[in-house]
């Protein structure tokens, strides 16, 4: 029997914000331990709770591009448990009113070659709500520290409908689902510093069954690669258990992306009892239509939708968009070089192509590149006017980012400018031409290919700084003659 | 004329040291031999910094020699003022009378201590409670019961009981403490003194240790309703800290509980049947009778009101009010402060050890309590039903104030028992709050007051609750009462 999976996704994303959820202490990574604390954030006695707008604002925003509905009121639960890295014991959340509810996160499925667009199609979101980060455990030899930097960071979480199909799924619906919290700001979804996180419910079925399956839920798949890795296990786990004759035990699993293996952490009978109530230190906020249609105005343009734009409008391919757009900051810097310039095409080679490689190489962020849309839009003009050849700007392109020179002042100080004295190339054509008569007589005869042997010389002759397109013309304007 | 000074009120006080005749010192100097005199019987403290306190009424001095005028902008400039200790002062034990928090120091101030201190007063000592405020007798402190000033046998009421004994006993000119369900009122009714829960809402709650929070309110106790209205005057306000305190514009109370006596306002004030029922002791009745009657007397209208569900506000109460305080209290688990159990082997071990040995019967009791009623199957038929009772007691009360400006009630059923005599009984202990729990429920404002003797000699106390954010009114209505009454005047032997 064939069997389908089943899959849901929780994923946790911090809220990039300067404060943290409910205090007043800066939000952040990488400080010395326990010094993003304060009474409230140690849930010191007597302390209190007060939300930060700023995580609300971008929760609402993230709900916003991604389509959902916004609840009328932003409401408080408690979530009741006992853990060391809690520091109040139980964690402020919203359990029956999330924030957002509904909305999808539109995907791209892995295309048949690299070069070639996938298919798309829209994960359905159950719900966005927003809450608090716990602590950070430290095990050590026979003792547990405890680092409460982490603690009371906003953190949302994104919860997909039994909707995904596949562990490629997953991986692409994470990256789309990063891409869009890049863009609108909300975080920058580093997995490393645990900015993103991501828990799988996963089940199988008979193929084209409609009924669910008993659901495992995995965790502690900490990078994308893992997630996908994490999930095929599990399914090619379920289907042994059940062509083995066996049952698929509800339990919670936690997956190894070292060693590629899982572990049961804990059955349905130990699940937590949570306890949720309306947390009585928080009143409940109003989100009306004016707040809503602020942060509406500033949505920027969804990644996609950018991508069909830059592929319709302005004609330039699929293997230059999907360069760009996933990153926002990429993607403006191309589209002002591409309005400088007027040739998105060919701004979008130079950025996607030479622009990335010098980066890369020279380990730098785009903010600190010292080419600017300015030069990527001179450089085009330049080639554009027959002004320089095209291997010519590759190397003034490689100066121009070393020094952020202007490309003009980069051709005149390296003397790069395309040998264009037509005088001089039709002496040398002549020349050529003159020097073998045989190639000419058999060009004449109707050898096309015979031209080849007089394009050599005129090469030499100009040093290389001659178009290779007029060399052509002027070379069959005087044969013909 | 020292103890002279130490029955005095606020604005006496004031006067003396506005006109010289008094130094901040020598009051503090004054009140902390009192306590020392006293509080081996009274043991209204569970700890005072003598060198603290005179330190700042040092500074008290010297900030009014400096600015006179200053001083009076400063209502409560060199006043020793107890606060409870579950209200957070810098650098002062905070305990709720626990052993959990016991050697436990803040390290930040609540709102209502900055406000206390730009005030100009002295925060004095650490006032006893029921542990975590939870209990109408203050015998569940960790540390020993407080004694009532009137007779040492009883208890003060609780859970504030500290800080209405020491009221009583001249220990402090005014004290701080808080009600969740009647932790103001009725210790001020079984101590003799003036006690104000004004409403949810008015007070910042930040830095106040929390036992309920939907229901907790800090207050003043004091010796006079004026003393009570300045000291509201003070504490009240928004805070950014607390999102629950309201952003109403805090009104000068001394001036507009003056204006409303001068005004000549005929007070229609309404009397709740279902208040004076059964396990009111006759002599309580009689008293806060006596005292309608002298409403009467001054020309108020006396009408007999309804509250219909008030048979069901010690119930919900104990559901919300435990169901909050399970999840309140379970930052207490020996991870960051507080005991810590000396033999635990793992987390969970942690947990259970130093819970178990940190918290009283009468927590454990509550948190358990509440565990259950949060509990998944549960929630439903116990919290959710229990939020809508409390909606129902709430309309009871706007729906009587359509009628009247204000309702009276005795604070207590009983004046002050006697220790041990209901402590093995939660239940009955429970019914000690049944005239104050629907305040809380319904998030008013309430003031007790003195309004008689028992033949014994204890003290009873007059109930007022008033309608949401008219403390002045309140006020007014209980400072008509004790202009023609002369019960504040009388003194404990001790």
């Amino acid at each position: 029997m064939n069997y389908e999976a089943v899959i849901g996704l929780e994923v946790h994303v911090q809220v990039k914000t300067r404060s943290k959820m409910f205090t007043r202490v800066a939000a952040g990574y990488g400080e010395p331990e326990n010094t993003l604390t304060d009474p409230v954030v140690l849930a010191l006695p007597g302390t209190l709770p007060v939300m930060n707008k700023e995580a609300l604002d971008k929760v609402i925003r993230a709900g916003l591009l991604l389509g959902c509905e916004i609840a009328p009121l932003c409401k408080w639960d408690r979530k009741n448990y006992f853990y060391p890295d809690s520091p109040k014991n139980y964690q402020i959340s919203q359990y029956d009113q999330p924030i957002c509810r509904g909305g999808s996160v539109e995907i791209e499925l892995p295309g048949p070659a690299r070069n070639v667009m996938g298919e798309h199609r829209q994960v359905a979101l159950t719900r966005i709500h927003l809450e608090e980060d716990v602590g950070k455990l430290n095990h050590g030899e026979g003792e547990s520290l405890v680092d409460f930097n982490r603690a009371g960071t906003p953190l949302m979480e994104i919860v997909t409908e039994p909707v995904i199909r596949s562990a490629d799924e997953a991986f692409a619906y994470l990256t789309a689902l990063k891409t869009v919290m890049i863009y609108g700001e909300i975080s920058d979804c580093d997995m490393e510093k645990g900015q993103l996180r991501c828990d799988a419910n996963i089940s199988i079925r008979p193929a084209g069954a409609t009924a669910l399956g008993t659901k495992v839920e995995l965790k502690n798949l900490n990078s994308f690669s893992f997630v996908r890795d994490g999930i095929a296990h599990e399914i090619r786990r379920q289907v042994a258990v059940v062509q083995g004759g066996g049952k698929v035990a509800q339990e919670t699993r936690d997956y190894d992306g070292q060693t590629g293996a899982s572990q049961s952490l804990r059955s349905k009978e130990m699940a937590h009892d949570y306890r949720y109530f309306p947390d009585p230190d928080l009143m409940p906020v109003q989100v009306d239509e004016a707040w809503k249609q602020r942060i509406r105005s500033e949505c920027p343009e969804l990644p996609f939708d950018r991508q069909r734009r830059l592929q319709a409008e302005l004609g330039v391919p699929y293997t230059i968009t999907s360069v760009l757009v996933p990153d926002r900051r990429l993607c403006d810097f191309f589209e002002e070089a591409a309005r400088l310039s007027g040739k998105p095409q060919a701004a979008g080679n130079w950025i996607a192509n030479d622009l990335l490689r010098e980066l890369g190489a020279a380990k730098l962020p785009l903010e600190e590149s010292k080419v600017r849309p300015s030069h990527i839009s001179g450089l085009v003009g330049l080639v554009d006017g027959g002004v320089i050849l095209s291997n010519a700007a590759k190397e003034v392109f490689v100066e121009m980012f070393r020094t952020g020179e202007a490309p003009e002042a980069v051709v005149a100080r390296m003397g790069l400018r395309a040998g264009t004295d037509q005088g001089e190339l039709e002496r040398w054509c002549a020349e050529a031409i003159a020097g073998d008569p045989k190639s000419a007589a058999d060009f004449r005869g109707g050898k096309e290919t015979a031209i080849n042997a007089f394009k050599g010389p005129v090469m030499r002759a100009a040093k290389g700084k001659a178009d290779p397109k007029r060399v052509d013309e002027t070379l069959r304007r005087l044969l013909a003659g | 004329m020292k103890n002279e000074l130490l029955h005095r009120t606020v604005s006496e006080l004031s006067k003396l040291m506005d006109s010289g005749e008094l130094s901040a010192v020598e009051l503090m100097r004054a009140v902390i031999a009192r306590t020392k005199e006293v509080d081996g019987r009274v043991r209204a403290f569970n700890s005072f910094d003598e060198e603290d306190a005179l330190s700042q009424a040092r500074a008290s001095d010297q900030f009014r020699s400096k600015s006179p005028r200053g001083a009076r902008g400063r209502p409560l400039e060199g006043i020793p003022i107890g606060l409870k200790d579950v209200i957070a002062v810098a650098g002062q034990p905070l305990t709720a009378s626990s052993r959990m928090l016991e050697g436990f120091v803040s390290p930040y101030d609540a709102t209502v201590t900055q406000k206390l201190k730009a005030a100009g007063a002295v925060c004095w000592g650490r006032l006893n409670l029921d542990e975590f405020a939870m209990g109408s007798s203050t015998e569940n402190s960790a540390f020993g019961p407080t004694s009532n000033p009137w007779d040492l046998e009883r208890v003060p009421g609780g859970s504030s009981g500290g800080s209405a004994a020491a009221v009583a006993a001249g220990e402090a000119v005014a004290t701080l403490g808080s009600d969740t369900g009647g932790s103001i009122r009725q210790p001020a009714a079984l101590c003799g003194v003036v006690g104000l829960k004004p409403t949810y809402g008015r007070v910042s709650r930040y830095g106040l240790i929390a036992f309920a929070s939907s229901l907790d309110q800090i207050g003043p106790f004091a010796r006079s309703v004026g003393d009570a209205a300045t000291l509201l005057g003070v504490i009240s306000g928004h805070d950014r800290r607390d999102s629950t305190s309201v952003d109403l514009e805090v009104p000068d109370y001394g001036r507009a509980v003056a204006e409303l006596g001068k005004s000549g306002r005929k007070w229609r004030l309404g009397i709740p049947r279902e208040y004076f029922g059964e396990g009111l002791d006759p002599e309580v009745g009689a008293a806060v009778q006596a005292a309608i009657d002298e409403y009467r007397r001054l020309g108020a209208e006396i009408r007999e009101v309804s509250l219909p569900h008030t048979k069901y506000a010690v119930g919900a109460y104990y559901i919300i009010a435990t169901a909050e305080c399970s999840s309140n209290l379970a930052r207490y688990d020996g991870v960051r402060y507080g005991h810590r159990s000396k033999d635990a082997r793992d987390a969970l071990d942690l947990y259970f050890k130093s819970r178990a040995e940190g918290f009283g019967a009468e927590v454990k009791r509550r948190i358990i309590l509440g565990t259950y009623v949060l509990s998944s199957g549960y929630y439903d038929a116990y919290y959710l039903r229990a939020q809508k009772v409390r909606t129902l007691i709430r309309r009871d009360f706007l729906e009587a104030y359509k009628q009247v400006d204000a309702i009276v009630t005795p604070t207590a059923p009983t004046p002050a028992f006697r220790r041990g005599e209901k402590a093995a009984n939660p239940l009955a202990m429970y019914l000690n709050d049944i005239y104050t729990i629907g305040v809380n429920l319904a998030g008013l404002p309430g003031i007790s007051l003195p309004c008689g003797f028992t033949r014994s000699g204890l003290p009873i106390g007059l109930q007022v609750i008033g309608q949401p954010f008219k403390e002045a009114e309140l006020l007014a209505v209980a400072r008509a009462y004790e202009e023609r009454s002369d019960w504040g005047s009388r003194r404990p032997q001790l």
